[in-house]
């Protein structure tokens, strides 16, 4: 037991210590907006400075709701909205993208086509080539068929980008399990229909599951598209975050922290469960170990 | 699609033959990409030879490949690619280092591992967006926190952002915190796969660290430091939003990336047809990369197994 513990390279708390350190150094930015967001306007603002202030909640509160001058009483934000269109948007068009990515995954792996690596490749260099490429002719679409700022639009447009990466990473899960499981399901007189919800589903579940909430950091995440695509009505939260920083009336950064810090929570949840995918989330598949 | 399976004959017995099955299941998945991306390009491939503006209602008449001719030979285009090549190149340097530094770190096994690699982690997850937020507000010439203590060696103000080198830099730094961990990551897992009896052997013959480094450790973690490199490098092409915000492309246009540029012509000037055709050298270079990134991957595989 011990000799196995040297091979592995173990290390005691002091060495935790040190990491610890670096780790938080590292954290420092992170730490510092969820900071800001609890604090005043002047502590906010505050030359030079300050590490301790009384914390205060005002800036959550004005996110989602504003004290109007000529009633005095508060009146709701649309950032109540733009939460609600963002996680929406990213459920709809990532449940979407995972159920007809399964399928073609499955197929890729099970049943290779003619020209199967070609499609694969063709499927990847879609999600590789930067979004500014495609939006051009997109946007003009969008405008001609009245699909810009509808939910139905960017739902469709965000299923398609979510498409390539859920391909690519169940088939890359697909590609682990043993075939001659199913092969022998399969003389015992399973149908094809129950060698894929019986065995190969229940066997990917954990995968499947990191697909999609990878799907959902993603698609939370973006911005360029959503800038283009979505209207007052479907505005998501990057993108009102962008308008806030462009205010007119000079930026408040305690607020756009709160936003932030808001923004971030499931982030933080993600990374810490789904710490052991991580490598093979950001490489659409392509690295597993 | 298998509902249809109890019917004999018709389109659901055509569909469900098994010489068929493959076709039919990545059917759903090909046609949405299709419509929302395949389709797209061929259209902006055919307006990159017209003189389509999005903003004029004029008839766009044909140019054959003037556009090309025009991007190609414009200065301005030649600066932006320079901007963006400064801007990947020192920020895959930067994230190789750090990330290297990181991984040589958390290579060990320790007590509260997993939450230390958390705290690590967190940035590549963010979005670009926050990311781009954060250091606005650090480099606030006022009251950023970059500033202040800069300020403390410095004795003119510090304004980060105000020279183009301090802007480039100010967005380098912001990307590379952020994809450090990617780094991070691939390397761990070139370092875990060292086999240990190779390090004991070593121990055995008294090598240096130095040559241990470059003989044991380094080729099991090359192939994965080259698929680092070109994945980074394909995804800091694509740079926008941080510079979108941090910077705006300014002050001037010395960090204004090939992405913004783009963005700028296709949405602020409506340039359409001749950002088509810019849009189309881009894809380009980013098909070669990728080939060349899926050519690593390939490669590799064939070494682990």
């Amino acid at each position: 037991m011990a000799r196995r513990y040297r091979e592995i390279g173990k290390a005691g708390w002091g060495y935790t210590a040190i990491t610890g350190l670096v780790g938080f150094i590292y954290f420092f930015p992170v730490f510092w907006i969820i900071l800001t967001a609890f604090k005043t306007r002047t502590d906010a603002l505050a030359v030079p400075p300050k590490l301790f202030f009384t914390p205060t909640l005002e800036n959550f509160q004005s996110v989602f709701f504003r004290a109007s001058i000529t009633t005095g009483t508060s009146q709701a934000t649309d950032m109540g909205l733009y939460f609600f269109n963002s996680i929406f948007i990213a459920f709809t068009s990532v449940g979407l993208a995972l159920i007809v990515g399964t399928l073609a995954a499955y197929a890729f792996s099970r049943y290779p086509l003619k020209g199967n690596d070609t499609y694969l490749f063709i499927i990847l260099t879609t999600r590789m080539m930067p979004p500014i490429v495609v939006i051009i002719p997109i946007f003009l679409m969008f405008r001609l068929s009245g699909l810009a700022g509808s939910y139905w639009g960017i739902i469709l447009l965000y299923t398609a980008f979510n498409i390539p990466f859920s391909v690519w990473l169940v088939k890359s899960f697909f590609d682990e399990l043993n075939p001659e499981i199913e092969d022998a399901a399969r003389m015992d007189g399973a149908s094809e229909r129950r060698v894929f919800f019986g065995f190969c589903i229940p066997q990917i579940l954990a995968g499947l599951s990191a697909t999609f909430v990878f799907g959902l950091i993603l698609t939370w995440n973006e911005f360029l598209f959503a800038l283009l695509l979505t209207g007052v009505e479907t505005r998501t939260v990057p993108v009102a975050m962008a308008r806030t920083l462009g205010g007119e009336v000079g930026v408040d950064y305690g607020l756009l922290a709160a936003i932030v810090t808001l923004f971030l929570i499931p982030i933080f949840f993600v990374t810490f469960l789904l710490q052991n995918q991580l490598l093979r989330g950001v490489t659409f598949g392509t690295v597993k170990k | 699609m298998s509902e249809t399976s109890a019917s004999k004959g018709g389109f659901g017995a055509w569909a469900l033959d098994p010489k068929r099955r493959g076709a039919m299941l990545v059917a759903p998945a090909l046609i949405i990409l299709f419509v929302m991306n395949i389709f797209p390009l061929l259209w902006s491939f055919g307006l990159s030879f017209f003189n389509y503006k999005a903003s004029s209602p004029r008839v766009p008449s044909f140019r054959g490949l003037s556009n090309y001719e025009r991007v190609l030979t414009d200065e301005k285009t030649w600066e932006r690619f320079q901007t963006t090549a400064v801007i990947v190149g020192s920020s895959v340097l930067l994230q190789l280092i750090v990330g290297f530094l990181l991984a040589l770190m958390f290579a060990k096994v320790f007590p509260m591992r997993r939450i230390v690699l958390m705290l690590v982690l967190t940035p590549m997850m963010l979005s670009f967006v926050s990311v781009g937020v954060f250091f606005k507000l650090f480099y606030e010439p006022t009251f950023g926190i970059v500033s202040y203590v800069m300020n403390i060696f410095m004795t003119d103000k510090f304004v980060m952002l105000g020279s183009p080198g301090g802007a480039i830099a100010g967005i380098v730094i912001a990307d590379a915190w952020m994809w450090s961990p990617f780094v991070m990551l691939l390397v761990l897992a070139g370092l875990v796969s060292v086999p240990k009896y190779l390090y004991e052997a070593a121990e055995i013959d008294r090598a240096s660290s130095w040559r241990i480094f470059w003989t044991i450790t380094f080729p099991y973690i090359k192939s994965l430091l080259l698929l680092a490199i070109l994945f980074r490098t394909i995804e800091t092409f694509k740079l926008f939003d941080i510079v979108y915000i941090i910077t705006e492309g300014g002050p001037g246009s010395s960090t204004e990336t090939i992405a913004v540029f783009l963005y700028r012509n296709a949405f602020q000037f409506f340039q359409t047809s001749r950002s088509a055709a810019l849009a189309y050298i881009v894809l380009f270079i980013v098909i070669v990369l990728t080939n060349l990134y899926l050519y690593a991957v390939n490669r590799r595989e064939e070494e682990v197994t």
